[in-house]
């Protein structure tokens, strides 16, 4: 479903990407870990064409990414932000029926509203929530919507960015449960970035480990602590010694 | 030798500096030109999201509206005054009425209600744009199909378009209004030939240069706000310097284009 080819990405002259190749199969769960600064979300926002990569190529459906129609090809995903990245303007379920209420997708108003308030009720959050603005929701409840609003249009490929991040373990749980959950029922392909160990045994079918800008190692989740690469090793077990250099 | 290559590298390295400088400004032009073409070029072609224009119009419009009265009813008065005071130095204090219509419509008027849509629009529009930048909102506006040009920056600069010359217009009136409350009330003006020397002597010309100036004005007003908001750097720190930066060169900008209409419409 998407494949990178050779991926190089540059700021100032300090490489990020260095040559990434990954291949993301249609309806599977991918989970790509690895350190911090290590270009994983410079790799999501080349494949979503936020950033521009130097050199190689981004396939997706066997089609070349980074040419022809950006708002076709942006249509047939999702995406869960870190940070939720609701818009504060506007209340909840105007940020989950953004895309029906407007562009190609646009439905009536009152129809746009129901699908908001069902996909808010499959995300665990009830009707009342609706109207709110996203500054009185709990950071819980805005990953709630911002998975609500990614699933809004039922995307054929859905890209997660750090989806537990700064939740507490019992929330990280819940997401984690209702993003496998979401995906297995959508059949949706799905990407996610993450460094939550607990987040991948959760969500993934198959795990990427991105380092320097390379794919290190790649494989099915159940192989993932059997894999001889000490870099995996290192990360997967949290230990400060090991072939990944850590500040102190 | 080494005084020699201290005689020319000095300055060398002083206009090293200089045309470092004069390129990041050239730079800057350019990029900011074609950013307000871009701007400019989305706001004829559909969509136009009428809800983000209809809020653009209301903040840049009506809720601009108290500080430009008060900006304009105190200078108008206090213009009165200065006139009042400085032609009785030659026995010319019956010009007030002229003076005051002059310079509030053809200058005062479409300038102070420029910085003060700098001051409140500008730093807006950035602070809140650089801020959806900061917390990835337009990366998500991305992701769902809408070009943050045509959702953001359109509308913003569409509303000032339209809706700055009205302001300006308003407080050309309301700073007329300020000059003429404290001539008739304690300069001892007769009201009805105030306002028959205010409107007899204003020329179709003075209106017409204060709408256009209230035009480009709301234009650069918005357009500065929406551009350092779009190329705001990271956290609090970028928000603020985007604003700060923001509102300064809005100042700026308006003031030079003043001069420069100023002297389009009145140097002949």
């Amino acid at each position: 479903m998407i494949t990178l080819t050779d991926l190089h990405k540059s700021f100032d002259g300090a490489p990020v990407l260095r040559g990434a190749n990954l291949h993301v199969p249609k309806g599977s769960s991918m989970v790509i870990i690895g350190g911090s600064g290590t270009g994983k979300s410079v790799l999501l926002k080349c494949i979503l064409g936020l950033v521009t990569p130097d050199s190689g190529t981004i396939e997706i459906a066997g089609q070349d990414a980074t040419r022809g129609e950006r708002e076709a090809l942006l249509s047939r995903f999702g995406m869960l932000f870190q940070g939720a990245a609701l818009f504060d303007s506007l209340p909840v379920w105007q940020n989950v029926a953004f895309r029906l209420l407007r562009g190609p997708l646009k439905r009536p108003r009152r129809e746009a509203r129901e699908i908001a308030v069902e996909k808010l009720r499959r995300v665990g959050l009830g009707p009342e929530v609706a109207d709110r603005l996203p500054a009185e929701l709990s950071g819980g409840m805005q990953k709630r919507v911002g998975l609500a609003r990614a699933i809004a249009a039922d995307p054929e490929i859905i890209f997660f960015d750090e989806p537990t991040t700064g939740l507490d373990p019992i929330m990280a749980g819940v997401i984690n449960e209702l993003i496998r959950e979401i995906v297995t029922e959508m059949g949706a392909t799905a990407l996610t970035i993450t460094h939550d160990m607990s987040s991948v045994r959760a969500i993934a079918d198959r795990v990427a480990m991105l380092h320097a800008g390379k794919v290190r190692w790649e494989g099915p989740v159940g192989e993932m602590d059997a894999a001889p690469d000490p870099y995996v090793q290192q990360f997967i077990h949290g230990h400060a010694a090991g072939p990944i250099e850590a500040l102190r | 030798m080494s005084l020699t290559r201290t005689l020319v590298a000095a300055p060398a390295a002083a206009l090293g500096t200089l045309g470092r400088a004069v390129i990041r400004a050239l730079g800057a032009a350019g990029r900011l030109t074609l950013f307000a073409l871009a701007a400019l070029s989305h706001i004829v072609r559909p969509p136009l999201y009428p809800r983000e224009f209809g809020m653009a119009l209301l903040h840049v419009g009506w809720l601009s509206l108290p500080v430009v009265g008060m900006t304009a009813v105190f200078t108008g008065g206090a213009l009165a005054l200065q006139i009042y005071s400085g032609g009785a130095r030659f026995n010319a204090e019956a010009v007030v009425p002229q003076i005051v219509a002059i310079g509030m419509v053809r200058e005062l008027g479409p300038v102070l209600v420029g910085l003060m849509i700098a001051a409140r629009v500008t730093s807006s529009i950035a602070a809140e744009i650089a801020t959806m930048k900061v917390t990835e909102q337009i990366d998500a506006l991305v992701t769902l199909s809408t070009d943050p040009m045509k959702y953001l920056v359109a509308p913003r600069l569409l509303a000032a378009l339209l809706t700055v010359p009205l302001l300006v217009a308003v407080g050309d009136v309301i700073g007329i209004a300020g000059g003429y409350a404290v001539a008739t009330s304690s300069l001892g003006f007769n009201p009805v030939g105030y306002l028959a020397n205010t409107l007899n002597f204003l020329e179709p010309l003075d209106v017409l240069s204060s709408l256009a100036k209230g035009c480009a004005f709301g234009g650069i007003a918005a357009l500065l706000g929406c551009y350092y908001g779009m190329h705001s750097g990271r956290g609090a720190q970028g928000v603020g310097r985007a604003t700060k930066t923001s509102v300064e060169a809005a100042a700026i900008l308006i003031l030079a284009a003043n001069f420069l209409l100023t002297g389009v419409f009145f140097s002949a």
